[in-house]
Order: structure tokens, then sequence, then C-alpha cells
């Protein structure tokens, strides 16, 4: 008996230390830190890369115009809690303060918690059963949520929810329904630095309205240790020379990136890429394009309204000047969108208070705070009056607006989208051939299902 | 002789031999008893800790195998449906994205192992050979320099292998000096062996190598590391050489004396008493070493996640387990993966204790 038990114990003994030695590895690997470090590591790319998605609130415009302000809710008294993805003091305290001016005008509290790794932290939340009321929902993990029933439908039932862009707020609808409102949203615009414009002898006629001027541009600008143009080798960048050609992510439900059109947009970015005239931000030591405009080694890139910030606060010595993404081919405009929405969780026990609070936080005068708080545009349209008065040097990215197209957001897409990234620095040095990856990148995507 | 019934103290009957045994049975197990609770008491926050972290995560991640779990709700109940084995065969024999991912990333990992392995040991095994000489003036400096890479975090210490392998980084610039000019490191995707067949005239693929292999060329199966993955292995073979020296150290200053003397009297020279007396006698600590190691490499992970997110030459299972279950919201699927190279990992240790044990 006691033999038998001693070998017992032995054996577990043995097989919990042989399991922490496979768990631990040796110090080559792992180390256990990795939530930390994942979570540092997340805020630094999400403020290098700034594709929009959902992980740090940085530069997806906020705000938009709407009419009155939020009608009272039924419920007084509540504490709510507001979980956002922060790309800096300015939003955490303009969140900050905008929640607290609601709760003083309808007697409750909001705690607003600041997630070092939004994604992260908000799908714990949900999944341990107590998420946040209301939540910044990103386009990439919409999805996820809404099929997980996690999500409240609240985008109609906000005040004057027919006046937030339809584009944006068609990114939040899936299955019929419109799951969360659009809090603000930025768009790509081609940012010009007209030291090195008026250096290589380019006037205002030069502006690249088309391909070919861009095109023309680009070359004349580079030279020397200067690029012409650096754009990120994302799907979030060339999409939208795609849009502009014609072409379109999905059309009735199917995705297209295989149509002619795509191909003739990606082959332009080929053009570019093996003239020199485009280089890729890898390419010249930079993690992304407004770091290399920023540094001087760019003369023009193609980033969305977080540049704004990130070069007022980074690179303060640039002059530089916004224009609208050129037209395609066929005179087509075309433009990308990256936007984030308040998401109201569907445990959420005070559901009347939550969509007053998010009817709050997207009126216009509100949205137009947050945009001068941390640059970011107005989901309504009633203020894309005052926000173009308000930040002329940003009209090239409002008007974008109407012609912009939204992130795909079915789940499982992420690792479809960056199989096409991987082979889209071979554009240029010809090792990678446009079409191979959009039927690539179509066969995958239809693979989703 | 008077036969008197004397009258005698009331002295208890003695014991048989068989009551005096079961005394000191019941009396050890008394002892047992106190000495094992205690035991266990000691024992119990570590067990807790190991319990609770370590042993019921594994349980819950293997049953999450099983399931489409994405994340948004409890996995043991919530909106996460049993699939049985789909995940796994998703993984292995459906023609798809992520089949593909996974097995590239398998082909990454076997070649890191194929480089670091070998490497580490033989530089551990050396240096430790070197700083267990009498004769050298300030063993304990070197022994601590040699060790001090193992000691820094591995995340610090890759951020400053970025810094400086940038395409215009010191490392270049090194480079530049000699008159080589440096690749585009953390960059470059280009595989070891297809860059020797290179300059051999070997530019691409032959006709066989077009062949698809569970989503990849057969071509680039046989790609080798790429320049990237390079910069890690030699991270990795640095950072890790010291802890495996100091068990070489260890096992060297446990080679008797007289062994060696012995050989010295015999004739050997130096390079015969390390190749046919020392390495010898350090099987054991080489088998050890080896096994440590392959089961570490295999599960990189701190490096790739810091420099090689979007580099498709640079991810592991590991890491692919990572973004597949927090940035696809694919945890089924992740698991599975994780699963998958835990048995990957011990079908490879046994293997190798197969290999290496002691032929008596």
């Amino acid at each position: 008996m006691k033999r038998t038990s001693r070998r017992a114990v032995t054996a577990l003994g043995l097989t919990g230390s042989l399991l922490a030695f496979s768990a631990c590895g040796s110090s080559s690997s792992s180390t256990s830190a990795t939530s930390a470090n994942t979570g540092a590591s997340k805020t630094v790319a999400a403020n290098t890369e700034a594709g929009g998605t959902a992980a740090a609130g940085g530069g997806t415009a906020a705000a938009g115009g709407g009419t009155a302000a939020a009608s009272g809710p039924t419920e007084k008294g509540v504490t709510l809690s507001v979980m956002i993805g922060s790309s800096g003091d300015a939003e955490t305290n303009a969140v900050k303060a905008a929640t607290a001016a609601w709760g003083a005008k309808t007697g409750n509290t909001v705690n607003v918690i600041v997630a070092a790794d939004l994604n992260q932290q908000l799908t714990q939340a949900i999944a341990g059963g107590s998420p946040p009321d209301v939540f910044y929902g990103g386009s990439g993990g919409f999805q996820t949520l809404a099929t997980s029933n996690a999500l409240a439908v609240t985008g109609d039932k906000i005040t004057d929810s027919k006046d937030i862009y339809p584009s944006l707020a068609s990114v939040f609808t899936t299955g019929g329904k419109y799951y969360c409102a659009p809090k603000d949203f930025s768009t790509l615009a081609v940012e010009i630095n007209t030291d090195l414009w008026t250096k290589a002898g380019l006037t205002d006629a030069d502006l690249p309205t088309t391909w070919d001027k861009l095109e023309a541009a680009a070359k004349k600008l580079t030279a020397g240790t200067v690029t012409g143009l650096v754009m990120g080798d994302s799907l979030d960048r060339l999409g939208a020379f795609m849009i502009e050609a014609g072409g379109s992510y999905q059309k009735d439900g199917k995705f297209t990136f295989d149509s002619p059109a795509d191909l003739q947009g990606l082959q332009f970015a080929q053009k570019l890429a093996k003239d020199g005239a485009l280089k890729f931000p890898k390419q010249v030591g930079a993690g992304w394009g407004g770091e290399a405009f920023g540094k001087g080694i760019a003369a023009m890139t193609i980033e969305g309204n977080w540049i704004m910030g990130a070069m007022k606060k980074d690179y303060p010595g640039v002059k530089f000047k916004v224009v609208p993404m050129p037209a395609g081919p066929t005179g087509t405009k075309g433009t990308l969108n990256f936007t984030n929405c308040w998401g109201v969780a569907a445990k959420s026990a005070h559901q009347d208070a939550d969509v007053s609070l998010v009817s709050f936080l997207t009126t216009v005068d509100q949205q137009l705070s947050f945009a001068d708080a941390f640059g970011v545009m107005p989901s309504r349209q009633a203020a894309k009056a005052q926000f173009a008065t308000k930040f002329p040097e940003q009209a090239a990215f409002i008007d974008g607006a109407d012609y912009a197209v939204g992130q795909v957001t079915v789940p499982g897409f992420s690792q479809v989208q960056q199989n096409f990234e991987n082979a889209i620095q071979g554009l240029s040095d010809g090792s990678s051939d446009p079409k191979a990856m959009l039927a690539d990148l179509q066969k995958n995507a239809a693979a989703l299902g | 002789m008077t036969t008197s019934t004397a009258t005698t103290i009331d002295v208890p009957p003695t014991e048989s031999d068989r009551q005096k045994r079961r005394r000191l049975i019941r009396e050890q197990r008394k002892l047992n008893g106190r000495q094992g609770i205690a035991g266990w008491l000691f024992v119990s926050p570590a067990l807790i800790g190991l319990l609770v972290f370590l042993i019921i995560p594994i349980i819950v991640a293997l049953y999450i195998s099983f399931t489409n779990w994405n994340g948004a709700s409890n996995p043991l109940g919530g909106s996460a449906k049993w699939i049985g084995l789909d995940n796994y065969k998703k993984l292995l024999t459906s023609d798809s994205l992520t089949r593909t991912n996974f097995f590239r990333s398998v082909r990454n990992n076997f070649y890191f192992v194929l480089f670091v392995v070998p490497a580490q040991t033989l530089l551990a095994l050396l240096l430790a050979v070197l700083v267990h000489q009498k004769a050298l003036k300030g063993r304990g400096f070197y022994r601590t320099a040699f060790y001090f890479p193992s000691v820094t975090s591995s995340i610090a210490i890759t951020l400053v292998f970025i810094f400086l392998f940038q395409g215009t980084g010191a490392v270049n610039k090194l480079l530049d000096l000699v008159g080589v000019k440096g690749p585009n490191w953390l960059q470059d995707q280009r595989g070891l062996f297809h860059q020797i067949l290179r300059i051999f005239g070997v530019d691409s693929s032959p006709g066989w190598g077009k062949h698809t292999v569970m989503g990849l060329h057969l071509w680039d199966w046989l790609s080798g590391p790429s320049t990237s993955m390079c910069v890690i292995i030699i991270l990795a073979v640095w950072t890790t050489s010291g802890t495996f020296m100091l068990m070489f150290l260890a096992a060297l200053q446990n080679i008797p004396e007289d062994v060696m003397e012995a050989s010295q009297i015999d004739g050997a020279t130096t390079r015969q008493r390390f190749w046919r007396v020392t390495v010898p006698m350090l099987r054991p600590t080489i088998a050890f070493v080896i096994m440590l190691g392959t089961i570490g490499t295999w599960q990189v992970f701190d490096q790739i996640l810091l420099a090689g997110k979007t580099n498709p030459t640079m991810s592991t299972p590991a890491y692919l387990t990572y973004q597949l279950s927090f940035q696809n919201s694919a945890f089924g699927t992740g698991a599975a993966m994780a699963f998958l190279l835990f048995m990957l990992i011990i079908v490879l240790t046994v293997i190798q204790r197969r290999f290496l044990k002691e032929k008596v």
C-alpha cells in the first residue's frame, strides 16, 4: 500500500514537473511576462501603423456632429463602465470629460477604463461574463462580437442615427442589424512635403489629382535619399488604388478582389514601385509612412488623419499640405475609411443609460470637441461643414468621406489580409505577381465563408 | 527450597513479537501521517499555483481545441460549440490558408532548431572547456561574462538586436567598413539555402520543386532559414549558451582528475583528450542540453513577436497560436495548434532519448 502510494505521488510529481518544464522551456524562448509585453508592443505598433483597427484609438476620427443633445435616460443613479483604447492622454482626458458631463447632466456616474490592449481586455471581459457597458468597437473584431451575441443592437437607437454617414454605418451592420453607432472615422489622403515640392520645381498645377500626375510628381520628387512616395505595404493603403480604378472589396456579399479593376489598381502600385518612385516603409528603414515623411525620406505619403497629430508631436518642423487622393483612370475617386463604434454590451444591465450616453457622445458638439482634442473626424454629416471650417488643413480628409470604402469585417480576414500583404514588398523587384496575389486573396477570402 | 508465591509487582505481560511489530508500525504510521501532512502543507502553495496556472489551463485548452470558441463568451458553456477534430483537420488535412501558415511556421521553426541547437551546444561546450582550464587567469570574470546574456530580459535584448540589425544600423555600418553591403536584415526573406544555391547558379525553383506539399512548394520547403530568421538564430545562440555553459562546467568539474591524468600519462594529446575522454564522459550532459535546447527552441515566441510580426519567414507555431487566438479570434484552432506542437516536441524528445541513451 505504502509503496504504491509513494510511486503514485512520485509519478504525479514527475508529470507535474515535466509539464512545468515543457511550459517554461529553456531560457532561449518563452518568458512568462508576455501579456504585459504584448500590451506594450501592441500600443507601440498601433501608434506607428495606425491602421485604424480597434487596438489603440489612435487616428480614427471621433465625434460626428449630430443635432440635439442626448435625451434623458429613464435610469438615474447608475454607474456605467466605459472601456477605451486610447491614443494618448488627450483622448483619455477628452473621453473622461465628456462622460463626466453626461453623468452630471443625468445624475449618473461613468467609470472610464483605459485598456492597455483593448482587444485582449475586451475579449477577456466579455468571455468572463462581466463586460464594460460601453466600449470602443473596432471594425476588425466587431463581427466576432456580433455573432457571439455580445453586442447589443443600438445603432438605430441613438438620437438622429440617420445623420451618420451611411458608408460608416454599413461597416457595423451585419445580418440586417445595425449594431453600433460609429463614433468617428479617418480617411486616407495624400500628404505632401511643401518644401521638397517647391524645391523640385513643382507647382499647384502638378498636384496629384490623377494617377498620371501622381506618378509624374513621385518620379520627379525621387532624388538622392528622398523617395517620391512612401506608403504602407498594406491592403489598408494600396486598396485605395483598387477603389480608384473602379474596383471594390465586396459586392452583394461576395468578395471581388480578383476583378479586372482591382488588378488595375494593384498594377499601378507595382508600376510605381518598380520605377522606384514608390517605396514601402521597411525598405527605407521607417516603421510607417508618417515616420518616413517626418524624417524627410519621403516627399509624399498616404496616411490618414492620425498623421496630423503625429507630425505635430514628433516632427513639428516639417511643413506639409494634405490633398485628396488621386482619381483613377476613369475619373473614379476613391479612398479608404477607418472607423470605430461605440459598442454596447448585450449583457449590460443599463441599456437605456448606455444608449443615452452614446447619443450624448455622438452629438455634433461632442464630436467636434473630440476632433479638437485628438484629431479625429466627426461621423455625423451635419458636422462636416463645421469641421471643414475649423480645420481647413484637414479638408481633404473629410471630403473623402463621401466616397470612402470601409475595411472588411469578416472574422478571420486579418489572416487572409496578412498573407496578401506578405507579398507586397515583392512588387518592387518583380518577385510578386499582382494577378496571382489577388487570386490568392480572393480564394482565401472566399474560403472564410 | 521453598516454593513461595512471592508477591511481585504487576508487570504488564510482555509483548509478543507480533504485538511489538504492530505497535511499531502504528507509531510509524502516526509519525508518517503527521510528517505527511506537514509535507503536503509545505508543498501546497506551489502545487496550487501549478494546478491553477498550469494544469487546469492546459486541460481547458485541450477542451477548447475541440470547440470553435471565439473568445467572446464562456468557453465552458457559452456559444462555443463542440466540433470534435475539425480544428485538427483544418490544420492537417484541409487545403486552406491556415494549414499553409501552420506548416510554413513549422518549417521556419525547424530550421531555427536545426541551426540553434547544435550551435549553442557546441558553443556552450567550448566555453565551458575554456573556462574550466586551471591556468586561465580571471576565470570568474569570464564565467560571469559568458553567462551574462542569459540573465538579461529577452525582450530587451531583442529590441537591441532589432536596433543593431536595421538596414542602416550598426551591423551594416561595420560591414561597410569591410566593404560588404549588408542586407536589410530583418526584412530580408530570402532563404539561406536558396542564397547558397544561387551562388552555384541555381536561381529559381527546378521543375520538381513546384509540387506543393501541405500548401508549400517543395522548393520553399528547402529554403533554409531566412536572413531575418538568422538574426534571431544569432540572438538565441548568444543568449542561451551561457546557461548551458554552466551545466557543462558543472559536469566537467565532476570528471575525476585521475581519469584526465591517466589519459595524459597514456600520451593523449589535448585534442585526443577532449574528443576521446571528455566528450564521452559528458555524454549525459550533452544529451540533456540537446533535449532542453530542442524543447526551448521549438517554442520560440518573444523574439518573433517583437521582430517578425509581419514576416512570413519568421512565424513559428507558438507565435501563430497567439496570432490565431488573439488577433483572429480563432481560439479553437490556436489551441489545436498548441497541442500539435506539444505532441511534436514529445515525439522529438522521445526519439532523442533513444538515440542518445548510453549503450551499456
